[in-house]
């Protein structure tokens, strides 16, 4: 089972700060992670990988410190990586970044000599959210999609997903290939060895340009090919002056919550 | 593409399962219809699904001016392949200006699919939508980097405009008995061998349908509970209120409580009116999911978590003390 993971190098949302008086996000400092809904769809992959054979090929659009965050999923057991990168991708929106990784999976597929039969990505990237571009991966390649994956199971070459849904989950199976996309795993993702590590750091990550994807139009690239347009960003305010009741037996604590809950009106 | 010109009216999916229709669906229609009325157009809803005429003659009692229903046995379970083969085709043929879907996960597995398919925009989770001034295009606002920025984005060359809009942001609107609009019904039909796709077995692991996205009253609990025992605790709480019980990640993980009662990034994004969060210290991908909640009760041991930043009322205490006195409390303010 061939297998293709796209993964984004994302900002540490845990680290992000607001600046109190410019209210702006304060980005310089900041680590760069391996987005973590990725590594679940690279967990998986892996195991779906050492259980069936074939092989697992990670792809990344974003600038060339990118390649770290490729070098990261190798440590961890992807067998080759590639760095999706060129300034006429950058301000593509999820329409125009799609549109490029789905160009890059049939190139690479190309270069590999081999066809993926399972796309794997993350629900959403932490710094957008938006969940949007594994769908539209998916549309672009004309494939069946399974969104919000808790578990991927494989028997005999058939691919079983756990779908998350109100009261449990579903099991649904799909044609191949596909795209799926992983929101969790029951397990936690496997961590790098200082010998894989090593390993990893030393490989060339290629990197794909427009020259290495034969059929792309350029049109649809870049902010030319995004529908979308960000107007403005804000941060939002969050004045709170909240009540802390330190201290107080709790039956007292209790009553003088639901005492403001009710002056308030809020019950 | 086309002219832009020919792209008319406001649409409102409402996404139905087993012929029964989600609340945020009906929520759209009330951002939808103020949008409706500042651009004088009708307000149209749009339902796929098994056995629905029902479902539209509400939306029309929500305020919807008329429905265009797609009704078959193949749509009774959602299916990205089936669902957005029905949805492109009624664009195609009637072109709205605007599509508002429900971002719930099955609205953001067809919002992106459909909108990939008509090479338009898509916002993802909005949490408000405003007409720009300047250009008449829609503004839809929606938080990034899990909550910390919010950003206004517009889709100004291409339409229809589409957007998926948070449940619970918007309250459902009043129900009118009287209103009446024209049904229309289009007959798209998609074969078995288009769905490659299929729902083998549906795995309830939780008696009844977690609804945390619509509930008004969270009852939620964290690491902090120390034992799946101690939520038993939390279920007597939420009994007293009629409130849901939710859990963060930290809940699940310890196996504690089932991923349906997850709260935060990795679970489900809540709006609740009044949301406990007990024993749970505040993690950002927690507060991502809760930023929607008019009132946050918090409840920890440690003076000092974060929870308390963002928490309206907060108590500093043993869960195991302060839970058993506001189920008291409760009971004491009802009798």
């Amino acid at each position: 089972m061939n297998i293709c993971v796209c993964m984004k190098q994302v900002p540490d949302t845990n680290e992000i700060k607001v600046d109190p008086v410019t209210h702006t996000l304060v980005r310089a400092g900041v680590p760069s992670i391996v987005n973590s809904f990725d590594t679940y769809a690279q967990e998986v992959g892996v195991r779906l990988k050492e259980k069936s054979g074939g092989k697992l090929i990670v792809l990344s659009m974003g600038p060339e410190q990118a390649k770290e965050a490729v070098k990261s999923c190798l440590a961890v057991g992807a067998d080759a990586g590639y760095l999706i990168s060129s300034r006429s991708f950058g301000g593509s929106d999820t329409l125009a970044t799609s549109y490029i990784l789905s160009q890059a999976i049939r190139a690479v597929e190309e270069k590999e000599g081999l066809k993926f039969d399972l796309i794997l990505c993350g629900k959403q990237a932490t710094d957008g959210d938006t969940a949007q571009v594994g769908p539209e991966i998916a549309e672009h390649l004309d494939l069946p999609q399974i969104t919000y994956a808790l578990d991927i199971l494989e028997e005999n070459g058939e691919i079983l997903v756990k779908r998350e849904y109100d009261a449990g989950y579903d099991m649904i199976s799909t044609k191949l290939p596909a795209v799926i996309t992983v929101v969790k795993l029951p397990y936690e993702p496997r961590y790098p060895t200082i010998k894989s590590k090593m390993a990893a750091k030393k490989k060339e990550i290629p990197v794909l340009t427009e020259a290495d994807l034969p059929s792309i139009d350029l049109t649809l690239c870049g902010l030319n090919g995004s529908p979308t347009r960000v107007k403005k960003t804000f941060t939002p305010v969050r004045e709170k002056n909240g009540v802390k009741l330190e201290g107080m037996e709790p039956t007292d604590a209790a009553k003088e919550v639901v005492k403001l809950l009710d002056d308030a009106k809020l019950l | 593409m086309g002219n832009l010109n020919d792209y008319k009216n406001i649409w409102v999916f409402i996404e139905t399962e087993c012929g029964k229709a989600k609340n945020v669906g009906y929520e759209l229609l009330s951002v939808a219809k103020p949008l409706a009325q500042q651009k004088g157009c009708p307000l149209v809803a749009v339902v796929i699904g098994k056995d629905i005429e029902g479902v539209a003659k509400d939306a029309i009692c929500y305020g919807a001016d008329s429905a265009i229903i797609v009704d078959g046995p193949e749509y009774e379970y959602y299916t990205t392949d089936a669902f957005a083969k029905a949805l492109t085709g009624l664009v195609e043929k009637y072109k709205p200006e605007t599509l508002m879907l429900g971002a719930t996960n099955n609205g953001r597995d067809l919002g992106p699919r459909v909108s990939c398919r008509l090479k338009t925009g898509l916002t993802a989770d909005c949490t408000a939508i405003d007409i720009d001034e300047e250009t008449g295009n829609i503004a839809w606002t929606r938080p990034t980097f899990g909550g910390n920025l919010m950003a206004v984005i517009m889709c100004p060359g291409h339409r229809p405009q589409m957007g998926t809009v948070r449940p619970g942001v918007f309250k459902k609107p009043a129900y009118e008995k009287s209103r009446t609009g024209e049904v229309i019904r289009e007959e798209i039909h998609t074969a078995e061998e288009e769905i490659r796709t299929m729902l083998k077995e549906r795995v309830n692991e939780v008696a009844e349908a977690v609804n945390l996205e619509e509930a008004e009253i969270i009852v939620s609990g964290g690491r902090g509970m120390g034992s799946a025992e101690n939520f038993k605790l939390l279920e007597e709480l939420a009994a007293e209120l009629g409130a849901t019980v939710g859990c963060s990640r930290a809940a699940v993980d310890a196996g504690w409580m089932p991923h349906a009662h997850q709260v935060g990034q990795s679970g489900k994004t809540v709006a609740p009116k009044l949301y406990f969060a007990v024993g749970i210290s505040g993690a950002i991908q927690h507060l991502a999911g809760i930023a929607g909640s008019d009132t946050i009760i918090a409840v920890n041991k440690d003076p000092d978590a974060p929870i308390f930043e963002v928490a309206d009322y907060g108590i500093v205490g043993n869960l195991n003390e302060v839970v058993p006195a506001l189920i008291e409390a409760f009971k004491a303010r009802k009798a």
